[in-house]
């Protein structure tokens, strides 16, 4: 931890000068010329962390003019283009900022606390044996939309980087939601949510003032209604068990 | 029953206690400015109001002592908040902006903690202002229909016969209006209630809700400053 601590205590802002670039690449394509620029110069290039670069992997993450992914709705970063800035825009690029994500190095932070708040959710009990009938389980069309919806989550980490509190609320609540809507989540509903939260909690993320921020940076537009999901499961699950 | 203490300070469970005692607090205030507003219909109708407040007894008691408690818990669980918060990004956005679209940040969800500060200061001050304030003894008494009772109606015009008590007033009740402009559907949200449905309506009536009880307490300061007669 300690040496973390120090990374984050010596960073500093350095001013670089892209080159060429145009306006139908990616950010992170932007990123790519700099590095190549960079490593041409030698000097060392910027890390950032990137896998599928089409917004299905939640691993572009930094903060780009203050907001998480920039100024794009529901897009990740590898999905905004530079025809959204002008020619000579100083752009201000920062890591995610919280705890519960500490920084590895430039703007690569450390996610795994979300692994973690997964991992404490634990199993679902599923049948194993022979293959069961289609449609044997009857799931409502709204509630299987829903689930569905929340289940878009990429665990990105856009929220708690966006959230005033570095609360990973949204992150959490969408996962409880997803399983909780539907009926093969409801074995372990209860314990799953108070592991959940009480993971969320340990990770060192802040608490949920309602700001909403959370909704408006998703890349996947994930609504808060999964936050008052997860508080009345949370409710149930705290009747249950006192 | 340590169970159950675990599970209401977690992080959601202090959410059901800000907008549990949140809720209480604005149902507490508006009941507060509807008794108030016998100020407006003059010395006995307000003295005779109050006296029957006060002839409750032991119920008032109950209602005020769990009023404080609300207060108190509201206050505590808001600071913790606040603290975590500072807790969860020790180094600050060198540039932070918000997203706009369906975020609810604004002037009013960021100052949750100085407006409710400036609130507890102020309720502190008023307490002792009028319930604390000179009674009976002092001889601030009046009798109506041949019973002496307090005349709290000639403290409150005295007090709000001063312009500058007139100006804080004006200035904290905007606060609480700010406070609830947030506060109000945000306790809503903090309670599971809310779904795509129902929020922008709450969200809406929080609007609603803040300005009317905001322009209906810091009328009566001004009303009585400009408007009432000393001694009347
Ligand atoms: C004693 C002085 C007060 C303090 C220190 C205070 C502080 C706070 C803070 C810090 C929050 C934000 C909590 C969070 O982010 O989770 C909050 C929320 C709230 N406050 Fe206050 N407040 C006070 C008085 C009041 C009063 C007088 C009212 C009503 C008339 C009120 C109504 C609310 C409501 C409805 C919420 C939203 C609760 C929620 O988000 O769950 N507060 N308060
Ligand atoms: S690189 Fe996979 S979401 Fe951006």
């Amino acid at each position: 931890m300690a040496d973390k601590n120090l990374l984050q205590i010596h960073g500093k802002f350095v001013d670089y000068t892209v080159e060429n670039a145009n306006s139908h690449m990616s950010f992170l394509e932007l990123l790519d010329l700099l590095n190549e620029q960079l490593i041409k110069k030698g000097e060392e290039p910027v890390e950032f962390d990137n896998d599928c670069r089409e917004g299905i992997c939640g691993s572009c993450s930094m903060v780009i003019n203050g907001i998480p992914h920039g100024p794009t709705k529901e897009s990740a970063t590898c999905q905004l283009h530079m025809r959204h800035y002008n020619d000579g825009d100083t752009i201000i690029v920062e890591p995610f900022r919280a705890k519960g994500f500490p920084i590895i190095k430039d703007l690569v932070v450390d996610r795994s606390a979300f692994d973690r708040i997964i991992q404490a959710g634990g199993y679902n009990s599923v049948n194993v044996g022979s293959a069961p009938d289609a449609n044997s389980i009857l799931i409502p069309k709204d509630k299987a939309d829903m689930a569905f919806d929340f289940a878009a989550c990429i665990g990105c980490g856009a929220c708690v980087a966006a959230c005033p509190n570095s609360s990973a609320s949204l992150f959490t609540a969408a996962k409880i939601s997803q399983l909780s809507l539907l009926p093969q989540g409801h074995p372990e509903r209860y314990r799953r949510v108070i592991r959940m939260v009480e993971q969320m909690e340990k990770e060192g993320f802040g608490d949920c003032s309602n700001h909403g921020e959370c909704e408006a940076v998703c890349p996947k537009g994930i609504s808060i209604d999964a936050i008052s999901i997860m508080r009345r499961e949370y409710f149930k699950a705290m009747l249950k068990n006192v | 029953m340590s169970k159950l203490m675990n599970y209401l300070t977690s992080s959601i469970g202090r959410k059901y206690l800000t907008g549990i005692t949140g809720i209480g607090l604005v149902l507490f205030t508006i009941v507060h400015l509807l008794g108030n507003l016998n100020l407006f219909i003059g010395q006995d109708s307000f003295n005779l109001y109050t006296y029957k407040l006060e002839s409750l007894g032991p119920l008032l008691e109950v209602a005020e002592i769990g009023l404080a408690i609300c207060f108190l818990l509201h206050a505590i669980v808001g600071v913790s908040v606040y603290l975590n918060k500072k807790k969860a990004r020790p180094i600050d956005y060198y540039v932070y902006n918000s997203a706009g679209g369906n975020s609810k940040q604004n002037f009013s969800s960021k100052s949750m903690m100085v407006t409710g500060s400036i609130i507890l200061i102020f309720l502190v001050i008023h307490v002792a202002t009028f319930k604390f304030g000179p009674s009976i003894e002092q001889g601030y008494v009046t009798n109506i229909n041949g019973v002496d009772m307090r005349d709290l109606y000639r403290l409150v015009v005295e007090k709000f016969k001063q312009l500058p008590i007139v100006i804080v007033y004006t200035i904290v009740m905007i606060l609480l209006g700010t406070h609830l402009r947030h506060g109000f559907w945000s306790a809503f949200q903090s309670l599971g209630l809310l779904n795509k449905k129902y929020r922008p309506f709450v969200y809406t009536l929080g609007i609603l809700v803040a300005v009317m009880l905001s322009i209906g307490f810091l009328i009566l300061p001004i009303w009585v400053y400009f408007f009432v007669e000393m001694g009347a």
